[in-house]
């Protein structure tokens, strides 16, 4: 099987704390992983890293593109890492609150418009067609999530889970590879929840995607994920699958504490 | 409406303005006091806009604006005094002002709000010493004088002026509201709203950003680069700190990111500053204390970040007429 995503060893440090240290993940091409541990585990640590906020102290990130050609993510800018496939949500939602709901979903697709700053100002056709065609395409996406009727509202005024939605649709349009969600469910009852499941399952059937998530939902994590890892300060202290993970001691320790006796 | 029809109905009202204020200003029937603030007025909105670029749009603090705005009024003068036509002069004008904007946008890169802020101070102030202390370039501190105008007749250079000026201003209208109506904008603006997610959706919020400064200070220079003609006279003290604040009102008071809005505060204040002569130096409570209401009870400015456009009036005028016609 191809690997997308090949981490190795990688490590960070911040002052005196090891935020994580010697992590290693392979991931294969469409595969559905979650990443799991306690609070302060170093999670969203990770997909600082694997998204080019932080730079990694030691280790290696290798991406194979689109085209074959294998690309090590480490120093790369953010920006260059979403343009070659990887995106991303917030755990904490950052929408661009002032904007419609539209107009986010169209900033993804600013890194591959087709016309010069020139051609916008003096509205040359190519300015009208690349126009048309990302709203068409943005408003076809918004309507598989139900959300097309939203379009022209703007995203502070959306009720919670929508925003959570539309944090997906947003890293969806830039056509990525490989989604990172991160906390997904955070906030949703288990209504919302288990819509939530059904629609990670189907963008990854619809899209081709290779999702990696980060969850503290067990019912979540469990019901759809292929492969877990469980990080615990810094190093993964379990990977395998669903039910592998869910028996095994070390990660009810980490979760649970230890048994005074026992 | 079609757009091309949209486009059309907006550029014969720009040329109807254009002739008729032409005609006005040409035979005198408006009065000489009344046409020099409503010039006054279009090149502070000019300024006004390139600050609200940076600013209201792009989210990043200038303090500064009135550095470029003096880097494009001195390159004009020395230039035009030496001869060269206003046109020639302008590029070069345009060209300074915008390496400076470049330059002032690179440290913008790592810098964040207060500190980006005090940094663009500390340009201003640099070019408000430069002018003082290049006294055989600029005429120091005892200001720049015998700028030529645009013509020797007096009726000429107050058309001319007069064309001049708003030309430049329905330019620089076309140029800013069409670029932030596009990706170019939305890109922008989602820099100014949250930088961490704009870089996470693809944006290059380096290129972003000093795009964004160099267009700005570009902008700032023109307005500066009209200065010089019309007031035939720069100090230097016309560069300083107190002048970049006075931009700042006059965005904050129009609204943040709304275009309309800078204008409306451009030219509203231009005009206060007259009205209120009559109080002698009590008018300088009145601005403060404006600004200080504005704060209480309209915090986001005049517009908030929306704008009045073409439609606004015809949806108005087409509901304004169906409620005539039922009634």
């Amino acid at each position: 099987m191809d690997s997308l995503l090949k981490v190795e060893d990688v490590s960070i440090q911040f002052g005196g704390l090891k935020a994580v240290s010697d992590f290693s993940l392979d991931l294969r091409s469409r595969e559905l992983v979650g990443l799991i541990g306690p609070n302060g585990a170093g999670k969203t640590t990770v997909f600082n890293i694997l998204t080019g906020v932080y730079l990694p102290q030691t280790g290696t990130i290798l991406y194979r593109d689109r085209y074959e050609r294998l690309i090590h993510l480490e120093g790369l800018s953010p920006n260059k890492i979403t343009q070659l496939g990887l995106a991303r949500t917030f755990q904490n939602i950052r929408l661009f609150s002032n904007l419609t709901v539209l107009e986010n979903v169209l900033v993804s697709h600013h890194f591959r418009i087709q016309y010069n700053w020139l051609e916008a100002v003096f509205r040359l056709p190519r300015f009208w067609q690349e126009e048309t065609r990302i709203k068409e395409q943005s408003l076809e996406l918004l309507e598989i999530f139900g959300m097309a009727n939203l379009a022209h509202q703007r995203a502070s005024q959306l009720p919670y889970g929508q925003q959570r939605k539309l944090e997906i649709v947003r890293a969806l349009a830039t056509q990525p590879r490989l989604l990172l969600l991160d906390e997904p469910a955070a906030g949703m009852n288990p209504q919302e929840t288990r819509q939530l499941m059904e629609l990670i399952q189907f963008i990854r059937e619809r899209f081709h995607l290779t999702i990696l998530l980060i969850e503290h939902d067990m019912s979540l994590v469990m019901g759809i994920c292929e492969r877990i890892l469980v990080l615990d300060y810094g190093r993964i202290l379990a990977e395998g699958r669903p039910e592998e993970v869910r028996t095994n001691p070390e990660v009810i320790r980490a979760y649970l504490g230890e048994v005074s006796g026992a | 409406m079609k757009t091309s029809q949209k486009f059309f109905l907006l550029f014969g009202l720009v040329f109807a303005f254009l002739v008729v204020f032409s005609i006005l200003v040409y035979f005198r029937i408006l009065d000489r006091y009344f046409s020099r603030l409503l010039l006054w007025g279009a090149i502070q909105s000019i300024i006004a806009i390139s600050l609200n670029l940076i600013t209201g749009f792009t989210g990043q603090l200038s303090l500064g604006q009135a550095g470029f705005v003096g880097l494009g009024a001195y390159t004009t003068a020395i230039l035009t005094t030496q001869g060269w036509p206003f046109l020639f002069a302008l590029l070069p004008s345009l060209a300074i002002a915008g390496l400076a904007g470049f330059l002032v946008g690179w440290p913008s890169l790592r810098l964040r709000g207060d500190y980006l802020a005090i940094m663009t101070l500390g340009f201003g102030e640099i070019i408000r010493s430069l002018i003082i202390n290049l006294p055989d370039l600029t005429g120091g501190a005892s200001g720049f004088k015998d700028i030529p105008g645009f013509h020797p007749d007096g009726d000429l250079n107050r058309l001319f002026l007069f064309l001049g000026i708003f030309i430049s201003f329905f330019l620089v209208l076309f140029l800013v509201v069409n670029l932030i109506r596009s990706s170019y904008g939305r890109a922008i603006i989602s820099v100014r709203e949250d930088e961490i997610a704009a870089r996470s959706m693809g944006v290059d919020i380096q290129l972003v950003k000093i795009g964004a400064f160099t267009l700005s200070a570009l902008i700032a220079g023109w307005g500066g680069a009209l200065q010089a003609p019309f007031l035939n006279y720069l100090a230097p003290s016309s560069y300083d700190f107190l002048k970049s604040v006075d931009f700042v009102v006059i965005i904050v008071l129009g609204g943040m990111g709304s275009i309309t809005g800078t204008i409306l505060a451009a030219f509203g204040l231009t005009y206060l500053q007259e009205w209120l002569r009559f109080l002698g130096d009590y008018r300088m409570v009145i601005y403060p204390l404006l600004m200080i209401l504005m704060m209480l009870f309209r915090p986001q400015g005049l517009m908030g970040g929306r704008e009045w456009t073409l439609e606004t009036f015809i949806r108005k005028k087409i509901s304004d007429s169906k409620v005539g016609n039922h009634g």
